[in-house]
């Protein structure tokens, strides 16, 4: 499948792909130690995108994640954001949270002994320089769009919190928020429902949903009835490469999805 | 036995078998003729003149006498007498009988009205060079190599004839080469030999290549020919060369020494910090509970069983393992064990630890440093070519690395060792596995303390044994571990004799302590680059 | 909930604890030069003194609060930054003694007089003059605290590597300062002080003002400390302390905010070593030892990090128990109960004696709270 993608590309001219993506992975490998976590991995977002990646234990979902946002740098190949103008390998983490590409993690990272207003507050668009947070003082104009943001995912009367205290599902919300007051272009959205009641889950959908209509999501999930609701296209990613694209129903009926995902 | 003492029984020695060799060598080699030669040189001791001294030792040593020996023996230690009637020469030996150094016979009574031949500094060392000549020829090689030794310190000129009889006569070929050698010298300071003879005489010193060698080609007489000046030139050069290359060397075994010191002190730390995760301040502390041990076994065998001293490290090794694994795994189940996941706090409460341990050490044996003595086969050096190596060194190198050797084979065979690597390379996942985890903590401690008290024992051989002992080498220690990687034996080692070498290198350059300053430094700058040192695991599972 | 609350509660505690230190910057002068001698109120000159040096190891813990609180920066080297300082200080010093001192050079120092050398190193140069010795106070352990942090914060060295490296750190200015080629005394370090701007080191006045001054910066760090904890960016440091990654992927240059409260608390750490010495009389090289560095952090801990007020009290605390400690018959138990004080503490009381007092009130208040507008 991966040999398919690269002559996929060909025939469409990958320049022409990466200045019509917000992001364009194309030929990633990465290896730990000689496993290769990511192998020939190609991939590319039209800006407004929402789509939906899935795939078994250990297929490189996470590593994907930790490239596009510089936590890991890939030995070769292209990661392309913003129509193909920057090169992702090239920036830090800062650098490219900064360029408007938020994540969340798969284990729900809060600042525990911040209250949830105030981790909304840090994650707000704002400069982040040192003098900048230091001279920052409270304005209605920050604590309006705080109250919002708080509002949208159902904390409102939580912002005194300390976010430590939340619960489980409360935690995944507060950092979807953080998200969104990132306002990032791209949001990277890793297993936002895991350990999530049925109903949590469908809120979330719902929530990531309206967030899609004005930003472009990749969301990481293992639950297939989550992608479902989302109703997105699906990527399944496998040892390292894309296996299959397309609806969820394409992806799920493609004989090697269910060969990786049943082992036959 | 004092140092004086041993002096003169070796000289004593040295005459006795000067006087046999001379013996041997007059009844088959020399003619009869020498008698007069020797009987004249005889009669210039009575003069009661420096000069004249000078002459008659020269003459007694070349006429190959059977009393020659016995005499400058004699002289030397001021037992040549002579009387200024008679002009007669005696000696007097320690027993205190008198003999005719002419005739050689024994005489009943001391004559009346004898003075003692008298020596100063400049006919010493003529006396020093002649028992040297006398000594060429002694059946026992290692008189005889001391005995070409001595001639070519002194390059008495005196001693040319005999050294190129000796030269003649000799069969072991490095004794030949030490001869050759005293000759050169011989030949290189005097005034008389020909131009092509010094400049083979400068090649066979520039082949013996040592510091003597060179300070002998360096301090020649400087009136000589262009032809063997550029001999010298050379020569100084080529034995320039040879020697930086050996004091190379010899910084790498230094290097190799001390980084094989540290290895043993950081090698426990490696474990617990790989394992847990913690750094354990008071790991310098277990070294010196280590040492101590070693002192109370020494303590109790000079007491007790002083038959047993050269076994005392032997002894100490399993009791000083014993006593700070002891230690260690007091500390993990008092205090570690409810740290886990706060390493900083750990490191706190373990600096508490290793005061506690310091000033409990103190307060038993004193603040003072501790006499732990060396087991007869770990004193003393060897020359090793151009090498100068100390046994305890070489020893503690041979123990660091089956200590190395064993704790890699433990990792790798034994059931602990698999338990172990699995809890450090993921926690969660080994006490799923039903590991107990908390217990490979403590055996870990316990295993990391102990190999720390071996170390004690090693130190106590090259250091002061003082409650300060660990700390001395905590901080290089650590240094060692987090240049080469936690997690990783290998790294320790390659850690380890890195920064040994880089500081034996460096020292010679920029002194002791401007050395270590660098090190510090440099490795300060290698983590920047390194975070997490050589050998590195990598992949997911190394959160930030 | 518990930073913020903190940050109320030391507005409380902050008010205190300023008022204290106004309070002392107005008796001590007053019960030590207008008190008689023989009055029972009357402040010894060694009272003032050792109190002087109270209030700048106080100064000295709140710098590393400001990093280890609320940073997560466990510093083992903080010792090399107040020592800095003191030496600058120390300088100052040396080249007003002029030529009273034993070899009465007019230039040089006695030390360097000794070690033979004839012209004074380029270092020394501009030490005569006070504002210059003030400013290398700040600038020399800033510098090295900027070029450390910079290096170090980028390439992300944290944790206990970060804690060894600073100890290293210090560990290598400490060799470097015992060598007489070094320049700045060897062993002796610096002594032997005569007088600061023109008034004798030893007059009653002098100390006073040496005392209230200590007081006065202590004040002055309080307050800096405290403005950067409570803004948007000391949030921004608490969660770097938390989640360091995590501030990284929403743009933070987290190495810039620990280069910056690292540099920050250097230089309050230097200023403390600069009232240090007159007050003591002597810097030298024992003053880099880890040990010493070390030591600090339990004083930190002792109070209560992450609490400012709790630090400035733990060093007074613990240095007030080993004056009395190490003068009588205990001296020789002070090591077991330094020892076991670092046990104690990091297990049985985490948060410091200040984390054990505002703990209840903040139980009844912390949850359920409605979304009200944050405090400003």
């Amino acid at each position: 499948m991966a040999m398919q993608e690269r002559i996929d590309l060909g025939v469409a001219k990958p320049h022409d792909i990466a200045a019509a993506s917000l992001l364009y992975l194309n030929g990633v490998h990465v290896s730990f130690d000689g496993f290769r976590a990511i192998n020939n991995l190609s991939l590319w977002l039209a800006p407004g995108e929402m789509r939906a990646i899935i795939g078994p234990n250990g297929a490189g979902k996470t590593t994907m994640m930790d490239i596009i946002t510089g936590k890991t740098r890939p030995d070769e190949g292209d990661v392309l954001f913003d129509n193909g103008s920057i090169d992702l390998t090239t920036k830090d983490e800062a650098a490219i949270a900064s360029l408007g590409i938020g994540r969340k993690f798969q284990k729900p990272t809060v600042f525990e002994e911040h209250t949830a207003w105030d981790n909304v507050l840090l994650a707000l668009k704002m400069k982040r320089t040192v003098l900048a947070n230091l001279v920052w003082r409270s304005n209605s104009a920050d604590s309006d769009r705080i109250e919002e943001i708080l509002k949208t995912i159902g904390l409102s009367q939580y912002g005194k919190r300390q976010a430590g205290s939340l619960s489980h599902g409360q935690k995944q919300w507060l950092e979807i928020g953080m998200l969104i007051a990132q306002d990032p272009k791209l949001l990277l959205v890793d297993e936002p429902v895991a350990g999530m009641t049925d109903a949590e889950t469908m809120t979330t959908a719902d929530l990531l949903r309206e967030i899609a209509q004005s930003h472009t999501v990749v969301v990481v999930e293992h639950d297939m009835e989550f992608v479902r609701r989302l109703g997105v296209k699906v990527t399944c990613l496998h040892e390292g490469s894309v296996l299959a694209e397309g609806s969820l129903d394409d992806v799920s009926n493609n004989e090697r999805v269910i060969e990786v995902y049943l082992g036959r | 036995m004092t140092r004086a003492e041993l002096g003169s029984t070796r000289r004593w020695v040295f005459a006795l078998l000067a006087l046999l060799t001379a013996a041997v060598f007059s009844f088959e080699a020399r003619a009869q003729g020498d008698a007069a030669a020797y009987a004249k040189a005889l009669a210039l001791f009575s003069n009661d003149s420096f000069n004249d001294t000078d002459t008659a030792i020269s003459g007694i040593a070349a006429s190959g006498h059977p009393l020659a020996a016995q005499i400058v023996g004699a002289l030397q230690d001021g037992r040549l007498l002579f009387s200024a009637e008679t002009k007669k020469v005696l000696i007097k030996e320690t027993s205190g009988a008198i003999i005719d150094a002419g005739t050689g016979e024994k005489l009943a009574s001391e004559p009346a009205g004898l003075s003692n031949v008298r020596l100063n500094n400049r006919l010493r060392r003529s006396v020093e060079a002649a028992l040297g000549t006398l000594t060429l020829m002694s059946p026992d090689p290692v008189r005889r190599l001391e005995a070409a030794n001595a001639v070519f310190k002194s390059r008495d000129a005196a001693a040319l004839p005999a050294i190129e009889q000796a030269i003649q006569k000799e069969s072991d070929a490095r004794i030949k080469r030490v001869f050759s050698e005293a000759r050169a010298a011989i030949i290189l300071y005097g005034s008389t030999a020909k131009e092509n003879e010094k400049i083979e005489a400068i090649s066979i010193i520039r082949d013996r290549g040592d510091q003597e060698a060179r300070g002998l080609l360096a301090a020649m007489p400087a009136d000589q020919t262009p032809g063997v000046q550029r001999a010298q030139a050379e020569a100084l050069k080529t034995i320039d060369n040879s020697l930086a290359a050996w004091a190379v060397a010899q910084n790498f075994w230094y290097g190799l020494s001390l980084g094989s010191v540290l290895l043993l002190a950081a090698i426990g730390l490696a474990i617990t910090f790989g394992v847990m995760g913690v750094i354990n301040m008071a790991h310098g502390e277990m070294v010196m509970l280590g040492a101590y041990t070693t002192f109370v076994v020494q303590e109790i065998i000079r007491t007790s069983a002083p038959w047993l001293f050269d076994y005392s490290l032997a002894i100490a090794i399993p009791l000083a393992f014993l006593v700070a694994a002891l230690v260690g795994i007091a500390i993990e189940r008092g205090v570690i064990r409810f740290l886990y996941g706060r390493p900083l706090e750990t490191l706190l409460a373990t600096w508490g630890i290793s005061l506690i341990l310091q000033q409990a050490v103190r307060t038993a044996f004193g603040p003072t440093n501790r006499e732990v003595g060396a087991p007869h086969f770990m004193s003393g050096a060897t020359q090793l070519a151009g090498l100068t190596i100390t046994w305890n060194r070489l020893w503690i190198i041979v123990f660091a690395i089956l200590i190395f050797g064993a704790l890699l084979a433990a990792l790798r065979y034994t059931t602990l060792g698999l338990q172990m690597r699995a809890v450090t390379q993921n926690r969660r996942m080994a006490s799923a596995m039903a590991i107990n985890t908390g217990r490979i903590d403590a055996l870990t401690f316990a295993l990391g303390s102990g190999i720390a008290g071996l170390a004690g024992v090693a130190l106590s051989q090259i250091d002061n044994v003082s409650p300060n002992l660990g700390q001395g080498y905590i901080i290089d220690s650590f240094l060692v571990v987090v240049f080469g990687g936690v997690g990783n034996l290998w790294g320790t080692l390659v850690g380890a004799l890195s920064l040994g070498i880089a500081n034996k290198f460096l020292e010679p350059y920029a002194g002791a302590v401007l050395g270590k300053i660098l090190l510090l430094v440099a490795v300060i700058l290698f983590i920047q680059k390194r975070p997490r040192g050589l050998f590195a695991l990598k992949g997911r599972a190394v959160e930030a | 909930m518990i930073t913020r609350r903190l940050i109320e509660a030391a507005d409380n505690r902050g008010s205190i604890f300023l008022a204290l230190l106004a309070a002392a910057i107005v008796i001590v002068p007053i019960l030590h030069l207008a008190v008689p001698p023989t009055s029972a109120f009357h402040l010894g000159t060694s009272a003032v003194a050792l109190w002087g040096k109270y209030l700048c190891y106080a100064l000295l813990a709140l710098s590393l609060d400001l990093v280890w609180g609320y940073c997560g920066i466990l510093s083992l080297g903080h010792g090399a930054f107040f020592a800095l300082g003191g030496y600058a200080m120390g300088m100052y010093l040396m080249r007003q003694i002029g030529t009273r001192g034993v070899y009465a050079h007019p230039i040089l120092p006695d030390f360097m007089v000794f070690l033979n050398w004839k012209e004074l190193p380029w270092f020394w140069y501009g030490f005569d003059m006070f504002w210059f010795a003030m400013l290398m106070v700040l600038l020399v352990p800033g510098l090295l605290a900027f070029v450390f942090g910079w290096f170090a914060f980028r390439s992300r060295v944290t944790g206990v590597y970060l804690s060894i490296i600073t100890q290293a750190l210090t560990y290598a200015l400490m060799l470097g300062f015992f060598r007489n080629n070094f320049g700045f005394g060897g062993n002796n370090g610096l002594t032997d002080f005569k007088d600061i701007l023109g008034f004798s080191v030893q007059s009653p006045y002098t100390r006073t003002v040496l005392f209230m001054l200590s007081a006065f910066a202590l004040a002055l760090g309080y307050i800096i400390a405290r403005w950067v904890v409570t803004s948007k960016a000391g949030k921004v440091l608490i969660a770097v302390r938390d989640a360091e990654s995590r501030t990284r992927f929403m743009g933070y240059r987290v190495e810039n905010y620990k280069t910056f409260v690292f540099t920050l608390s250097a230089c309050m750490a230097a200023v403390a070593g600069a009232l240090y010495v007159p007050q003591v009389g002597i810097i030298n090289p024992s003053e880099f030892t880890p040990a010493n560095s070390i030591e600090m952090v339990i004083w930190v801990a002792v109070g209560g990090r992450g609490t400012l007020v709790g630090a400035a009290l733990g060093a007074i605390i613990v240095n007030f128990a080993k004056s009395t400690f190490t003068t009588g018959f205990l001296a020789p138990y002070w090591l077991f109960a330094l020892g076991g004080l670092f046990v104690v503490v990091t297990i049985f009381l985490p948060k410091g004696i200040l984390g054990l007092l505002p703990q209840k009130s903040e139980d009844t208040s912390s949850s359920g709270a409605p979304a009200a507008q944050p405090a400003e």
